[in-house]
């Protein structure tokens, strides 16, 4: 039996530092699998590969947070090219103009301190820059004040 | 659900522990011990009957451990089962296989929650996630606004839909003697109040209260010998489709979809034999999702499908009778009292709000973030 050397979050996380989205490949499922595992949910085997992503991908489902101290954000669900889903959030346009089906691509985000990186996304297509109106890209759900 | 046999056992005894707001270091265990005691009273049983015992809450790891010590019972089955508020439906059917198997002749079930009282952070504490946690997705209203986004965009659901769900629900509450919320709302009020998560207002959004309560479950056999009109356990089903928001398959598709399927297929039953559903309510976009994968209305009509008062009282389909976690109580794992105000739907015990020849009920529990789905359907003897 083969001891687990080096945890799938660990291996995630290095990629992270390095600039770099990885994910699992199942070759049996013949899928991407994400969150990273030790054990493929679609097959059951133990036999996964470590991929890294183009960073492209399409804005699945998207909110706007509004905590009640500090500015409102984005929480968004994005289907990566790769195949597989993950949370993330769209940044340098205005929260509620991010919107479904949206193209957008990886920006790895390296907190101040201790926090470790984690993935962003930006839009693919350059945006007017008007942060207020939310761009022009094209419309979020927008919101009655 | 294969080896649960349609109508062998029953619901019996059902009671809501103290709720909204409860006295000053009431514990989840003194809730669920009045819960009880306050249930065997409502079918004239006593703890010295109860040899089957289960419950959950996510203030006691080892609620089954601390509530038998406290009863002064040492139980023959335990079960603590714990899937986030849908737990109490998939107890149904854990209880109605112990009945079944002989491992217990009455089981409790049980819940209790201080979350209003000690604060949500305290009552429920949030396990860290790597891939979600540092986004602050402020669980679970952003788990759940992100399926309202989805549902808005594929198939046009509107804010105003959304609102007339909290709006029936508030109508419902305003004849229950004991619902949180006292006041009217309109459909102005739910869009204009403060936003959470968009889509959703505070209005969209279920109240946090304390609460509790418990079930009692016989066998068919002795449920008709006992004080009140046995609220039979017609079918069960559930399914787990995911735990986190960004594992769910399809986020407009819950596994409501299998659950209500195999709990119609053992009462042999379809949505139209259905007389009153209580559907867990959450979140606004709830009930929209489960009136279609419950097949009330097809996928993507659900919007406009809870329109024009349809689910509120007077309308065509009465759903969230006792005013739902949206106006009457919602203690953190809501399910429980689901069964509670269904029982009594059955038996015409609901004053003001009663559906007239109520036969049959539809008890919907939903845990974490939509994630996990059970269903209980309940009947009269009329409809065994």
């Amino acid at each position: 039996m083969e001891r687990i050397s080096q945890s799938p979050l660990a291996v995630y996380q290095q990629h992270l530092d390095r600039g770099e989205l990885a994910y699992q490949w199942s070759p049996a499922a013949n899928r991407a699998v994400f969150y990273p595992r030790v054990i493929c949910p679609f097959t059951g085997s133990d036999r996964l590969e470590w991929r890294l992503s183009a960073g492209r991908g399409t804005v699945y489902a998207t909110t706007v947070t509004h905590p009640r101290d500090g500015a409102p954000y984005n929480v968004a669900l994005i289907d990566v090219d790769e195949g597989f889903r993950l949370m993330s959030r769209v940044e340098d346009i205005a929260p509620d103009a991010v919107a479904i089906g949206m193209r957008v691509r990886l920006r790895i985000h390296k907190p101040a301190g201790e926090e470790p990186a984690y993935p962003v996304f930006v839009p693919v297509l350059p945006t007017l820059a008007s942060p207020v109106s939310g761009g022009g890209l094209a419309r979020g759900p927008v919101e009655s004040a | 659900m294969d080896g649960l046999v349609r109508g062998a056992a029953a619901i019996v005894g059902v009671a809501e522990s103290d709720l909204g707001a409860v006295a000053a270091e009431i514990s989840p265990i003194d809730l669920m011990a009045q819960g009880i005691h306050r249930a065997l009273a409502d079918c004239g049983l006593g703890l010295r009957d109860v040899d089957g015992l289960i419950c959950a809450t996510a203030q006691s790891r080892t609620s089954g451990l601390n509530l038998a010590e406290y009863l002064g019972i040492s139980p023959a089955f335990v079960d603590t089962t714990i899937l986030g508020g849908s737990s109490f439906m998939f107890h149904v059917a854990h209880a109605q296989m112990a009945l079944q198997l002989g491992l217990c002749r009455v089981a409790v079930i049980a819940y209790g929650s201080t979350q209003r009282t000690i604060g949500r952070r305290h009552a429920s504490v949030r396990e860290y996630n790597p891939y979600e946690t540092p986004f602050r997705p402020f669980l679970p209203a952003t788990a759940y606004a992100l399926a309202a986004s989805r549902h808005m965009h594929q198939y046009g659901t509107t804010r105003e839909q959304l609102a007339a769900v909290a709006v029936a629900a508030r109508e419902w509450a305003l004849m229950n003697p004991v619902a949180w919320e006292k006041e009217p709302l309109t459909i102005a009020e739910v869009l204009s109040a403060r936003m959470i998560s968009y889509p959703f207002t505070v209005r969209d959004i279920c109240l946090v209260t304390d609460g509790g309560g418990a079930v009692v479950m016989t066998s068919a056999e002795r449920a008709r010998s006992l004080k009140k009109p046995p609220a039979y356990v017609l079918g069960c089903g559930q399914a787990i489709t995911h735990a986190n928001i960004s594992s769910m398959p399809d986020l407009t598709v819950t596994g409501a979809l299998q659950s209500g399927r195999a709990a119609y297929d053992m009462a042999k039953l379809r949505p139209a034999d259905i007389d009153v559903l209580e559907l867990y309510d959450a979140f606004t976009i709830n009930p929209i999702l489960f009136l279609e994968d419950l097949g009330f209305c097809s996928k993507g009509e659900g919007g406009s499908f809870v329109e024009g008062g349809r689910i509120a009282p007077g309308g065509a389909l009465p759903v969230n009778t006792n005013g739902g976690g949206l106006s009457y109580c919602h203690p953190g794992m809501y399910g429980l009292l689901l069964l509670v105000e269904a029982t009594r739907q059955l038996r015409g015990e609901c004053g003001r709000r009663q559906v007239a020849g109520c036969e049959t009920a539809l008890a919907h529990g939903n845990g974490g973030v939509l994630s996990s789905q059970a269903t209980v359907i309940l009947g009269t003897q009329a409809a065994v």
